[in-house]
């Protein structure tokens, strides 16, 4: 058995395959059953509208030439904000996987070596149940740092000059420039710009957390304001 | 079955060398091989260059460091690695079995069709058309070619192996399952995680692929070739035919039990992190059953493994492999996990194991072929010297370097440093890299260069598209 075709074939190459694959795969597709996968259009929230309502007013121009103009009814322009945001999104994960961004920053918070002190808390499997995360961006690989908390950590002005010219912010980064999402300028995102923007500010922007920073306590106001 | 029998009887009633190997295919494999190796040197070479922002080239979109970085891995994966494997399966497994391949132009057409892929490949990177699979970058359009091709290398290599009687050589045992294990692994990693299953378990499944792509990929067919070459060049039978047993077996059990070790600390539940990681730790027992059984095979064979370059280059990729195996078995481990995950000492590893492991088999199998294909002997023994030179003490160096650079990376961090601190302290870490690289690359190029002079110098008469009558000998 052990060194015939039968064995080999039928045990080694699919069998144990086979086992692999059920107790190491089917298993936790199994336990997450209860998470339905989010569509793109069910990941927009109030954080991540905000953002993208925001680009259009930092980038007007740059927003107008990618997307047009919103309708003038706020009911319609709702719906025709969220229409461009759900693209940007798609847009902007595409982009963020064909430049190989996750090959130099991670998308997950371990619970060790002080990264929830770094980044913020703990990943959960909750926050990839997505469409976004289908393969998953856990990435491997950290040259940079993790991006899951990343949303409304920083201005999309800084974003914007910091993928125009990395060093222009960071002084001796060795992340590479991205002026090919850009008209010859930071303040001139193409729609590709926008659409990397949109994706970099939704990260995190789900968490209770967000926007996260570092060693951050709320300022006395908004405690006091919430008790009222 | 012993390797000895099997391999240098020129009987009359054997089929004879020239009917079985298509012998201007191995070469042209080799080539092709050879080729991608240096596509991936220059995309290492400018993601190196990025790092120490010294990229001479910045700011070109289709030079994007980023997509580069996915030519550099899968160029080697299935432009080198691939491309080297298929050629030497076409001398073993005909030799090995006494048969074909199933059908001469199949076999051209596999060729065509997987330089094909990985052309495509390149390209599509190059476009950014990246999927965000590790490993498996290829773009989703040419996935279903790139599956259709495994299945036919599972069909015209499995033809011969599965018309052999009886009980199979050790060799044989790790393509035929390698040859599965491939097609099935390709369609997982591919197909699942894209289409199917999202978040965790995509990279419960994505961890599955990167490992089963080494393990049940690379690793196997690795093997396969070793217990094939090694006891010929040695002239004499694996040590221990039991413990061969044993390492296949524990191999193709443990292997794939292993892939979420690639993701320990993620949200995938824990105790199937901690199943992999046990595994990873009981696979290490059965590799070192293996080296034991090819130091076993070595031993009283005098200084063969220093004198003789093929035999070399062998003995120090096991070498490797019995270091990156350490390392692996302590890295798995959750402590260690904490501190060395995301750094360099992961990218140290895998060019341990991809380069001094089994780049190097696969050199030193293009060291010992090429001169018996093309019927002279290498133009420059010396440049063959200085290749394996080059080549070893280039990756010690590198994957030294790197393997330190991570462990201060990960203090780094861990002691809450600014970020721009744990990249000045990567600096002369990455610089040291890069020259290491430098020196491996030049050492490929030598290689090829070789390669090009002894071809011109090969005899025409028995030029290599028309085999030359009456070469049995081993
Ligand atoms: C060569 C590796 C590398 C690549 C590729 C890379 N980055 Fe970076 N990234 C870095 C490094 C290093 C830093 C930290 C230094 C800095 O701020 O520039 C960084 C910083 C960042 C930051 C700022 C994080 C913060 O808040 O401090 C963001 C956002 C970012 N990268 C996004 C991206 C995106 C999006 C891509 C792909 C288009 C990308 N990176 C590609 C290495 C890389
Ligand atoms: C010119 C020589 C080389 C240079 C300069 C080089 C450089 C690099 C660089 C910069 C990376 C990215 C590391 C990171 O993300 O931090 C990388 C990754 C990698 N390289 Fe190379 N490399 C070279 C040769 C090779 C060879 C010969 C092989 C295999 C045969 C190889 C296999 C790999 C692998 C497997 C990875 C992925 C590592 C990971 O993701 O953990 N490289 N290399």
């Amino acid at each position: 058995m052990f060194e015939r075709k039968s064995g080999i074939i039928l045990i080694a190459g699919i069998g144990f395959f086979a086992l692999a694959f059920l107790s190491n795969a089917v298993v936790p597709v199994l336990m997450y059953q209860h998470m339905p996968e989010k569509s793109v259009k069910e990941l927009i929230n109030g954080n991540l509208r905000y953002q993208f309502e925001d680009l259009a007013q930092r980038f007007p121009e740059a927003f107008e030439k990618a997307y047009g103009q919103p309708p003038a009814d706020p009911e319609q322009a709702s719906t025709w904000y969220n229409d461009h945001c759900e693209s940007a999104l798609k847009l902007g994960h595409q982009i963020y996987v064909g430049e190989g961004c996750w090959h130099c920053h991670s998308q997950f918070v371990r619970p060790v070596s002080n990264e929830d002190r770094r980044w913020g808390p703990v990943s959960k499997s909750w926050e990839y149940q997505n469409e976004l995360q289908r393969p998953v961006m856990f990435g491997t690989r950290r040259v940079g740092p993790d991006l899951c908390r990343e949303g409304g950590r920083r201005s999309s002005d800084w974003q914007a000059v910091h993928f125009f010219n990395p060093e222009a912010l960071s002084v001796g980064s060795p992340m590479p420039r991205y002026p090919w999402l850009f008209d010859g300028a930071p303040d001139k995102p193409t729609i590709r710009g926008l659409a990397l923007l949109t994706y970099i500010q939704w990260l995190g922007s789900w968490h209770e957390t967000y926007p996260y920073y570092e060693d951050y306590i709320p300022v006395p106001i908004k405690t006091a304001s919430k008790t009222e | 079955m012993s390797a000895g029998t099997n391999v240098v009887t020129a009987d009359r009633n054997f089929p004879k060398h020239q009917d079985l190997v298509e012998e201007r295919l191995v070469l042209w494999y080799f080539v092709a091989a050879l080729t991608f190796m240096t596509v991936s040197m220059l995309a290492g070479t400018l993601m190196g260059l990025q790092l120490i922002r010294h990229n001479p080239l910045p700011a070109i979109e289709i030079l994007s460091p980023g997509r580069w970085r996915m030519i550099h891995t899968n160029a080697i994966a299935y432009g080198f690695l691939a491309n080297a494997f298929l050629g030497i399966m076409h001398w073993v497994i005909p030799r090995l079995t006494l048969r074909p391949c199933l059908n001469r132009q199949l076999s051209y057409l596999i060729f065509a069709a997987w330089q094909f892929v990985v052309l495509a490949t390149a390209v599509g990177l190059i476009f950014g058309q990246a999927q965000g699979l590790e490993w498996g970058e290829t773009p989703v359009w040419i996935d279903p070619v790139a599956q259709l091709g495994l299945l036919l290398v599972a069909i015209n290599f499995g033809a011969p192996i599965l018309q052999t009687r009886g009980p199979m050589y050790v060799t044989l045992w790790y393509y035929l399952a390698a040859l599965v294990w491939t097609f099935l692994t390709y369609a997982m990693g591919n197909f699942v995680p894209e289409y199917f299953v999202c978040g965790s378990s995509a990279g419960a499944v994505g961890g599955l692929f990167i490992h089963d792509l080494v393990g049940l990929f690379v690793t196997p067919l690795g093997w396969g070739m070793m217990y094939y070459f090694v006891p010929i060049l040695l002239k004499r039978p694996m040590w221990s035919h039991g413990l061969s047993l044993v390492g296949f077996w524990g191999l193709a059990f443990f292997y794939p039990l292993q892939g979420i070790h690639h993701f320990l600390y993620t949200p995938i539940p824990m105790f199937l992190q901690y199943g992999a990681v046990l595994s990873t730790i009981a696979l290490e027992l059965v590799v070192v059953t293996v080296i034991i059984n090819f130091v076993g095979t070595l031993y009283g064979t005098g200084g063969l493994v220093v004198t003789n370059l093929p035999l070399r280059y062998f003995y120090t990729g096991i070498l490797f492999y019995f270091l990156t195996c350490l390392q692996c078995a302590l890295q798995v481990t959750m402590t260690f996990q904490a501190l060395i995950h995301f750094t360099d000492w992961v990218v140290g590893h895998a060019h341990m194991v991809m380069f001094g492991v089994f780049s190097m088999w696969q050199l030193g199998v293009m060291t010992y072929l090429v001169p018996r294909i093309l019927k002279t002997e290498w133009y420059s023994t010396k440049w063959c010297e200085w290749h394996y030179w080059a080549s070893a003490g280039g990756l010690l160096v590198m994957s030294g370097d790197l393997i330190l650079g991570g462990l201060f990376q990960g203090w780094s961090w861990a002691a809450l440093q600014p970020w721009d601190a744990s990249i000045r302290l990567s600096l002369p870490f990455w610089s040291v890299r890069l020259v290491a690289g430098l020196v491996i690359f030049a050492a490929q190029l030598l290689f090829l260069l070789n390669f090009y002079l002894t071809w011109r110098n090969a005899p025409r008469s028995t030029s290599v598209t028309e085999p030359a009558s009456g070469l049995a000998t081993a």
